[in-house]
This record gives C-alpha cells, sequence and structure tokens, in this order.
C-alpha cells in the first residue's frame, strides 16, 4: 500500500495527535462524562488507522507492530481480569467488586475501580482494533507479492 | 421528538433498500452508511451519547475499510455480472409471483402479531423492567460514578462486560488465525 499526497500526510499527522489525545480524554473521564473504555479505545486504534493509511506501509515494520499490538491487547485484557479477582480477596469477597474508596462524586478521581476498568478496556479496545487491522493490511500486502 | 425520529427511521429505512438494490456496491455502501449515521443521531435524540460515540467512531472506520475492500476487488466482476443478468429470460414468471405472494402472506402475519404485540407496550420513554429503577435509584451513591451508563457497566453489570472485552479479544485471535499465510501453504 503507496502512502498518499503530502497534503494528507501532512494533516493526518497533525490531526491524529488530536484523536489520541482525545480518545485519552475520553477514556479517562468514563465515569463523567459520555464515553468510556469502549468508544475512547476505538478512537485511539482510529489515530494509529489514519497514520497508517495516510503514509502508506512502507515506512514501517508491519509485523512487529502487529506483535505489539496484540501482546499489549492480551496484556490489557489480562489487567482487567486481575482487577476483577482482586475483588474476591477484599472486602465482601465479591467478583467485580469496587473496592477502592469512592472519594467525592463528579471529581476526576472517584468511582474506586471504575476508572482503572475503563482504562484498561480502553487499551484493550484499541490494541484489538488496530491489529484486526494490521493483520487485515499484512495480508493484503502478502497476496499482492 | 417522536416525529423526527419517525423521519429519521423512515430515511434509514430507504437506505437500506436502496442498499439492496443499488446495482454497483460502492452506492450500496454509502447507503449503508445513511443507516449508521441516522443511527448515530437516533442515539443522541434518545439521550445516549455513550452509544452515539462509539456508534459514530466504529461506523467511519468500518465504512473505510469497506471502501477500500470494495474499490480493490469487486467493481469489475459486479458490471460483468449485470451484463449476464440482462440477457436472461423474462421478468415476471411463475416463480416470481410465487415469491412475491409468499413474501405478502408472511408479511401479512407479522403485522398481525406486531399488533397484538403493540398493544401491550409501555408508552414510549418509560420502561417496564423492574431491575431498570433498581438500577437507577441511588446508582450514584452506590458506584461513585457520576457517569451512570459507566456506573451500570463496570459495576452492577461487570460480568457483561468482561464477556464483550473477551469477545473483542477472540475476534481478534480468529482474525489472526484466519489471516496468516504461512500456515496455510
Amino acid at each position: 500500500m503507496k502512502g498518499m499526497s503530502p497534503i494528507i500526510k501532512k494533516v493526518c499527522q497533525l490531526i491524529s495527535a488530536i484523536i489520541f489525545l482525545y480518545g485519552i480524554y475520553i477514556i479517562v473521564h468514563g465515569h463523567l462524562t459520555p464515553g468510556g473504555g469502549f468508544a475512547g479505545g476505538a478512537f485511539l486504534s482510529g489515530a494509529f488507522i489514519f497514520l497508517v493509511l495516510s503514509f502508506g506501509t512502507d515506512v514501517l515494520n508491519l509485523r512487529r507492530e502487529e506483535e505489539e499490538a496484540s501482546v499489549i491487547e492480551g496484556l490489557a485484557i489480562l489487567l482487567f481480569l486481575l482487577m476483577a479477582v482482586i475483588g474476591l480477596g477484599i472486602g465482601i469477597r465479591v467478583f467485580f467488586n469496587n473496592y477502592l474508596p469512592k472519594g467525592e462524586i463528579g471529581e476526576l478521581i472517584s468511582a474506586g475501580v471504575i476508572p482503572l476498568y475503563n482504562i484498561a478496556v480502553g487499551i484493550e479496545v484499541g490494541a484489538a482494533l488496530f491489529t484486526i487491522f494490521l493483520a487485515l493490511v499484512i495480508y493484503k500486502e502478502e497476496i499482492s507479492k | 421528538m417522536e416525529l423526527t425520529l419517525s423521519v429519521l427511521l423512515i430515511f434509514m429505512i430507504i437506505g437500506a433498500l436502496y442498499a439492496l438494490f443499488a446495482k454497483d456496491l460502492l452506492s450500496a455502501l454509502i447507503s449503508c452508511g445513511i443507516v449508521g449515521y441516522g443511527l448515530v443521531i437516533c442515539f443522541l435524540l434518545l439521550k445516549a451519547p455513550d452509544l452515539a460515540i462509539v456508534q459514530i467512531v466504529v461506523e467511519s472506520i468500518t465504512l473505510i475499510i469497506m471502501v477500500a475492500v470494495i474499490l480493490d476487488s469487486s467493481r469489475q466482476d459486479l458490471r460483468e455480472k449485470i451484463v449476464h443478468r440482462e440477457k436472461g429470460t423474462h421478468f415476471i414468471n411463475a416463480k416470481y409471483v410465487f415469491n412475491v405472494l409468499t413474501v405478502l402472506i408472511l408479511a401479512l402475519f407479522f403485522l398481525f402479531f406486531f399488533n397484538q404485540a403493540i398493544v401491550k407496550l409501555e408508552p414510549f420513554g418509560t420502561h417496564m423492567t423492574r431491575m431498570a429503577s433498581a438500577y437507577m435509584e441511588g446508582a450514584a451513591a452506590k458506584t461513585g460514578s457520576a457517569n451512570l451508563v459507566t456506573g451500570v457497566i463496570f459495576d452492577f453489570r461487570g460480568y457483561d462486560t468482561l464477556g464483550e472485552a473477551t469477545i473483542l479479544f477472540t475476534a481478534v485471535v480468529g482474525v489472526l488465525t484466519i489471516l496468516r499465510l504461512k500456515g496455510r501453504k
């Protein structure tokens, strides 16, 4: 896959950073404003997909990127599961128990483990969508050879 | 608001029908996009911004990928197929009449049962499940989360969210397994 014109490259360079930051904002504020891990993760993967689409696949080592993305995805879902399992050992011993202090409603650091769940799910969704995209791109590259 | 919603839904249905009958796959895909983005506006009108954000991002990404796939593969095949179909037999024959009659009878059945079901529904905007009100009352105090949707999906319904994340993980594993070329040779 070849890259696109220099205008598109420059615009994607500028825009994708903003999209990435917005995704992080949506994930971190998931317990306060609309959004959360799933929506923000889709934003994160969208930023990377823009970059790959505009710059083409020649500048990247696709195999390495795909491996790293799938490793990150697996680690994130394990982190999510681990945080849920910790609930079995603390407090009233229930799976998916909210064991951290709740704090003040409306503050950024509040709602116990919910923001941590959001972050784990956000990383998982972003890495998963990006892995699927990279797998399709690699398949196309190898077919056309 | 119900009028706006009805107009949007009719627009979406027209888009979906056009997608079925369009001769070019690309225009069918664009009219499928009407359905997706109309759904975004519906979610916004029904005060569900969480779903609207997810829907708009996923819709855009899938639309881009599908356009890339169609531009890459199948436009030439489709043109040949249309030419082939025009050379065929007469348009209205016994099979055609039978198909239309079957569809009409099934549609009548469907409308009858739909009418029966719709009488028992609650008015628009109210809910009939007991758990919903139990979730709504004091959910902010119980979970500490100002966004009730996040409070429900990560606290009350944590198992569901774990299932969704696992489905995504399984999808990635499946895609990686199907699309690897080295093992297949």
